[in-house]
């Protein structure tokens, strides 16, 4: 540590800093990418192993066989769906109770802001039929759930005849040590957040819910069932919940176990796994599987009924049935028989799932990047705002007076903190109006123009949006004087450490967005000055912020998906996509939303600013 | 007794009398209650006359108090205690007495619930004599230990898994889940605490239980829930010490020393049955030991110890997977019964009839023809007795295999008048919020409850946040006791008086913080989750028999215009689940990577930040040249100052 204490040394160094600033900076980014693609190579990555030692050793046995019974109670459960014209609560109620489950049932309701379009919902009602299995001789402290969404139409029947079909089984085994909660939830995400805030007795949302009567003590883990056919020939996992977060890791390790006991074809986003790792193809897949996961957990969005677990610190995943055109059949028996075996080793835990990791992606389903592999990349992209923000103090420093207190220097010789604190205020108070204005809104926006309320709600938001753009005049009439050259090194020191700090910890908490953002902010914030071209620096500024990033993104993630969109679609998928942003804010405390209105956005406009500084 | 009424039913006086005069020479034990004999009788003409085609070839015996720790109970609530409630006859007996029974009882669930109950008398004063050698029925070892630590009343159970009021009613002995311990010491006691913790450890090597894990940060001194269940008017509670330990698992290693106090161990008598193979296979088992003094006759001039033993289990008949349900001793203990144990003064085994009375729901054989008929927990029911100590009940195969085979399912269950759940609301690591629910299902009564909390130092109370709501009101308990808990010493108690509206919810709510533990206070398995002792219920509750009284059962209107005191209200305790909460848990696995991590963030940060703080910075001079040097010295030498 001399170096820092020793000036000479020092100033050897932030000179060097300083003079191969730009090369460095290009460096690290590139660095930082290649980094990140590098992650999906085999070579690179983890095996995954089971951590846990409760589920890892111990031997159980699949033994259920009633598979074809559990189909015809799903087509049974189907026909007074069909007949009731929802959920049919009374006719599993009594099947419930037959299989000598506890039963009870919920009902909630919940407006929705705005009518959803993609579900075609506004007032939403509904009722959750949930089933207990008491473990013999086990004082209702612990609970395992197994859920299947009752959606309408005729999705999912199987999903819930399996659900019947293996209450029924479980019932007559001995060795349950854990309360096993059946539960079928109905409008499948709010019904399972309805259900979850009255078993736990929050309100976060509110919704208006009926308080639940019977509890199996506080839940170990949780696995969702999505079954829409009699056979099937892969079943797919899917980890992302709400804001990114995901389930330990040993709960993937135990559904990729038991595939390969069992002989199931197994996938992650929708993606088989390839053995062909060194072909350029097999890396491709790679990529594109990992580039999945990484758009599916930056858009903080539940994938699934289980991702609303998450919040409650409940290990979840749900397990989807595919039905291709493949060769390999599977039939209801052997989804059975899995999940009858992950529910044994699930029950043979004696703590919490802790072992294995939080924070992974997943670019197959045997390999794995742990965070202490993937936060590199970040943190070479981060280090770019650092070097930045450096090269901006010691300008900042060398011409006026070269003392250490640079700051207050700077404030006497510019128009003072006001010419900071202006922009700051105004562009954040953008960020505040584009949250809170367009739900406020909508009913004006439907009287004065022809659109639905939906499409009022997005508009507005692109209006604002678009609007914030026109700030930087508006600011500067509200200044005293004209920018000095100073004021404009302050503001972008200020907004490159506001950037880098939010970026940081965004990166923490849900790293594909701290990542995904920090792709396209980064090199504006890095290169954006008043002295750029105006046009072109305009034209590249706002193809890279958060709006335009969204609309790539949504291109991208239809692409990886082998489901390539003409521009028009994309454009209504992209609209779609922002009121999903808005509605999952509102409904399940999604965080996008607020972060990118209230803090990114902001931040973006004040490069918008420098760049047009006076 | 029902003199009066011989004009009318001559004929059952007759049967009666011989019915009583039979009990009364089997057994010379049989208490015979005067107070509760009158109230029975009145009931039995009723039951009789309401059937009478099926009496004609049953015998009904006295009725035994089996209510009695009930009743007892019932009087500690109101602060009183009721003296005379097990009184045995005035026949002659010898010093020490053992009874023997097992009740089942078919649930409306489909579940059978078994309990066997084992009662050893002795009339011996282990606090006056000071040395007593001879112990003949009652155990030595539980003798030892009452005059070593001068108990005056010891409640231990031994209970795993949940008793589920709402599909199995209320059970005869509730015990929470996990282990209990209660104790009443002697006055002359001079260092409770002391003497509890020596005995819980006593207590841990005779049961083979974890029992030494009780210490003061478990220990509560309730001020009105537990009071003595025998005789003696004791109202300071500092002798008093409760604990619970809900994580106590139960199975063979305990079932064993609870079977060696028995005076024919397993060898003999309905203990036979208990063979831990089938007694671990069940939705429910619950051990028990209750020693307490009760008087000797009825002037109470004298007192007796009274050890009862207790075992409790529900057998789930759905397991078995038949589409014919029948239930047998044999399929759920694998033995059948021979002989009643010789030094039983009473052996009996009783099935719970009263939801069969014309054998139309399930058919029992060997049929037997004796009935007895008993208020248990508020609710008037009808057995079919079976006694041991008679040749006969075992037949010509000498063995008696009692088999139960149903015919249908029906029958609703009454619901249990008062049940209560609790649960942990809220998420993440910091905060949370404890919820109690007690449910009064009475239609048009209204009654007090107690109710009693535990909660350990690491779970910090806020009680200003504590909230008692029924029906959206606010419900204010009439007397509230509680006691701060103190870090690493003791726990969180409260009491509270509460009024429970009839048909009604009432919710208690207390928020909590989570408590950060040193390192070292985990357990190994931190992320399990840190157990919350069952919360205790006590209360009286209105009889269902009263509720009948307007109803158009046939009885003498006479009787039926006041309620009588006993069947008014009877004593219930519940327990409520109890509470697996999580606490903040470092990462254990990774103890490598945070020193290691710790030690350089510290290496780094303090370093530098201490060599920038002490280093003194100074311009450095420019080494001067060798002659400059020279000629310094030369000039210091001759003492001018150098250049």
């Amino acid at each position: 540590m001399g170096l820092l204490s020793d000036p000479n040394r020092r100033r050897a160094l932030i000179s060097m800093l300083t003079r191969l600033n730009a090369p460095i900076c290009v460096v690290c980014y590139f660095a930082g990418v290649a980094w990140f693609m590098g992650l999906a190579f085999e070579p690179f990555t983890l095996r995954t192993y089971m951590s846990e030692n409760a589920m890892g050793s111990t031997m159980v046995e699949e033994r259920f066989p009633a598979g074809e019974r559990a189909l015809a109670t799903g087509r049974e459960f189907a026909a007074h769906k069909k007949k009731v014209g929802g959920m049919p609560v009374d006719w599993l109620v009594k099947n419930m109770q037959d299989r000598g489950l506890e039963v009870f049932t919920q009902s909630f309701s919940r407006t929705l802001p705005f009518p959803d379009e993609n579900k075609e919902r506004y007032i939403v009602k509904g009722t959750n039929v949930y089933g207990i299995l008491r473990a013999p001789r086990a004082p209702r402290t612990e609970a395992l759930v197994l859920s299947a969404p009752c959606s309408p139409g005729d999705g999912n029947n199987q999903a819930v005849g399996l659900l019947l079909g293996l209450a029924q089984y479980f019932r007559n085994q001995i060795y349950w040590a854990k309360d096993i909660i059946f539960l079928v939830n109905e409008h499948d995400l709010i019904g399972m957040q309805a259900w979850l805030e009255g078993y736990h007795h929050t309100n976060t949302t509110g919704m208006s819910w009926s308080p639940l009567q019977g509890r199996g003590g506080s839940i170990q883990a949780a696995l969702s069932l999505e079954l829409s056919s009699d056979v099937i020939t892969s079943l797919d996992l899917v980890l992302e919940g709400l804001n990114g977060q995901l389930p330990n890791l040993d709960l993937a390790n135990l559904f990729y176990a038991f595939c390969q006991k069992i002989g199931v074809l197994c996938t992650i986003q929708g993606k088989l796994q390839r053995n062909d790792w060194d072909s350029v193809s097999g890396y491709n897949h790679a990529v594109q599987t990992m580039m999945l996961m990484v758009m599916k957990q930056a858009s903080g969005r539940p994938w699934g009924d289980h991702g609303l677990f998450l919040r409650y610190h409940i290990e979840a995943a749900t397990i989807k049935g595919v039905n291709s055109f493949r060769q390999y059949k599977t039939d209801a028996t052997t989804i059975g028989r899995l999940l009858e075996g992950m529910y044994r080793k699930l029950n043979n835990l004696l703590e919490r799932l802790h072992q294995s990791y939080f924070f992974y992606l997943m670019p197959s389903l045997s390999h794995f990047v742990s965070i202490g592999y993937y936060m590199p990349a970040f943190g070479l992209l981060a280090v770019i705002l650092l070097l930045r923000a450096l090269d901006l103090w010691v300008q900042l420093n060398t011409p006026p007076s070269t003392t250490e207190d640079g700051v207050a220097d700077i404030d006497q010789s510019s128009p003072g903190v006001l010419s900071v604190l202006t922009p700051l205020v105004i562009s954040h108070l953008t960020g505040v109006a584009l949250y809170a204005l367009p739900i406020r809104f909508q009913e004006t926006a439907v009287e004065h123009f022809p659109v639905s309320e939906t499409e009022a709600v997005v508009l507005t938001a692109i209006a604002i949006y678009t609007a914030g753009l026109a700030l930087p005049h508006n600011t500067h009439r509200l200044l005293s004087g004209e920018g000095t050259e100073q004021g404009w090194r302050v503001l972008k020191l200020v907004a490159v450490l506001y950037l880098a700090v939010l970026l940081g910890c965004t990166a923490l908490i849900n790293f594909s967005l701290g990542f995904i953002l920090a792709l396209t902010l980064v090199p504006l914030a890095a290169f954006v000055t008043p002295h750029v071209p105006k046009v072109l620096s305009a034209f590249i500024l706002v193809i890279l912020s958060p709006a335009c990033t969204l609309l790539f993104s949504v291109f991208f993630f239809q692409e990886l998906q082998d489901m390539p969109v003409s521009f028009q679609d994309g454009w209504l998928l992209y609209l779609s996509v922002i009121s999903q942003g808005i509605l999952d804010h509102s409904l399940y405390g999604s965080l996008v939303y607020p972060l990118i209105a209230l803090l990114v956005y902001p931040c973006w406009l004040l490069f918008w600013n420098i760049l047009f500084w006076k | 007794m029902a003199a009066h009424r011989c004009s009318c039913w001559s004929w059952l006086l007759i049967l009666f009398s011989l019915s009583v005069f039979v009990v009364a020479d089997i057994h010379e034990t049989t208490p015979v209650n005067d107070h509760h004999g009158g109230v029975d009788h009145n009931a039995q003409t009723a039951e009789q006359t309401a059937d009478q085609p099926a009496v004609e070839e049953r015998r009904w015996e006295a009725t035994e108090v089996k209510e009695a720790a009930t009743v007892d109970a019932a009087a500690d609530i109101q602060g009183t205690s009721a003296p005379e409630t097990v009184v045995p006859s005035s026949v002659p007996q010898p010093k020490d007495d053992f009874q023997e029974e097992l009740v089942i009882r078919p649930l409306h669930s489909g579940d059978i619930y078994a309990s066997f109950q084992f009662r050893t008398l002795w009339d011996t004063d282990f606090m006056r004599e000071n040395k007593v050698s001879h112990y003949r029925l009652f155990p030595k070892s539980l003798g030892q230990v009452i005059s070593k630590f001068s108990v005056r009343e010891l409640h231990i159970s031994f209970t795993q898994g949940y008793w589920r009021t709402m599909q199995w009613g209320q059970p005869f002995i509730p015990s929470p889940p996990g282990a209990e311990l209660w104790v009443w010491f002697q006055d002359s006691v001079t260092d409770v605490d002391a003497t509890w913790k020596e005995l819980t450890n006593v207590l841990s090597g005779i049961f083979c239980a974890s029992l030494n894990f009780i210490d003061s940060t478990n220990t509560v001194q309730p001020s009105a829930s537990f009071k003595p269940l025998g005789i003696g008017n004791v109202t300071d509670h500092s002798f008093l010490r409760y604990a619970t330990l809900p994580r106590e698992i139960v199975c063979t290693e305990n079932l064993t020393p609870w079977k060696k106090l028995l005076p024919c161990g397993s060898k003999a008598g309905l203990a036979v049955l208990l063979k831990s193979e089938k007694l671990f296979h069940s939705s429910f088992h619950s051990q028990a030991v209750h020693i307490r003094s009760v008087c000797q006759d009825w002037q109470c001039k004298t007192t007796s110890w009274e050890l009862r033993q207790t075992l409790n289990s529900v057998f789930d008949l759905h397991n078995s997977g038949q589409t014919k349900r029948e239930w047998s001793l044999f399929k759920m203990f694998s033995r059948t019964l021979t002989e009643a144990c010789p030094l039983a003064s009473s052996s009996k085994l009783y099935i719970d009839i009263t939801d069969n009375p014309q054998g139309e729901q399930f058919e029992l054989s060997p049929a037997t023809s004796l009935l007895s008929q008993a208020v248990v927990l508020g609710d008037r029911r009808t057995f079919s007795v079976y006694d041991l100590t008679q040749e006969t009940t075992f037949g010509s195969v000498r063995s008696l295999n009692l088999l139960i085979r149903w015919k249908s399912n029906e029958g609703e269950m009454l619901r249990p008048l008062l049940h209560a759940e609790r649960y942990v609301a809220g998420y993440g690591l910091q905060t949370g919020e404890i919820h109690t629910l007690m449910y009064n299902n009475h239609p048009y009564r209204s009654f007090p409850v107690l109710l009693l909390d535990s909660v350990p130092w690491y779970l910090r109370l806020y009680i200003h946040t504590l909230s008692v709501t029924s029906k959206g009101k606010d419900n204010k308990p009439s007397y509230i006791h509680y006691e701060p808990s103190k870090d690493r010493v003791k726990p969180h108690l409260l009491e509270m008086l509460i009024q429970l509206p009839p048909n009604s919810v009432t919710e208690v709510t207390v928020q909590f913080e989570r408590a950060l533990l040193k390192w070292t206070e985990y357990p190994p398995d931190p992320n399990h989750g840190f157990y919350v002792g069952s919360s205790v219920i006590s209360s009286l509750v209105p009889s269902t028999v009263a509720m009948h009284t307007n109803s158009t059962r046939e009885r003498p209107l006479f009787s039926s215009f006041f309620p009588c005191k006993e069947e008014s209200s009877y004593f219930v305790r519940i327990y409520t689940e109890p509470l697996l909460v999580n606490l903040p848990t470092p990462d254990f696995s990774m103890p490598y990577n945070v020193i290691c991590l710790t030690c350089t963030v510290v290496a780094v940060g303090y370093g530098s930040l201490y060599n920038l703080l002490t280093r003194s910075f100074q311009i450095e001079e420019p080494n001067p040249g060798l002659a400059k040097r020279i000629a310094n010295v030369i000039r210091r030498m001759r003492g001018v100052p150098p250049l």
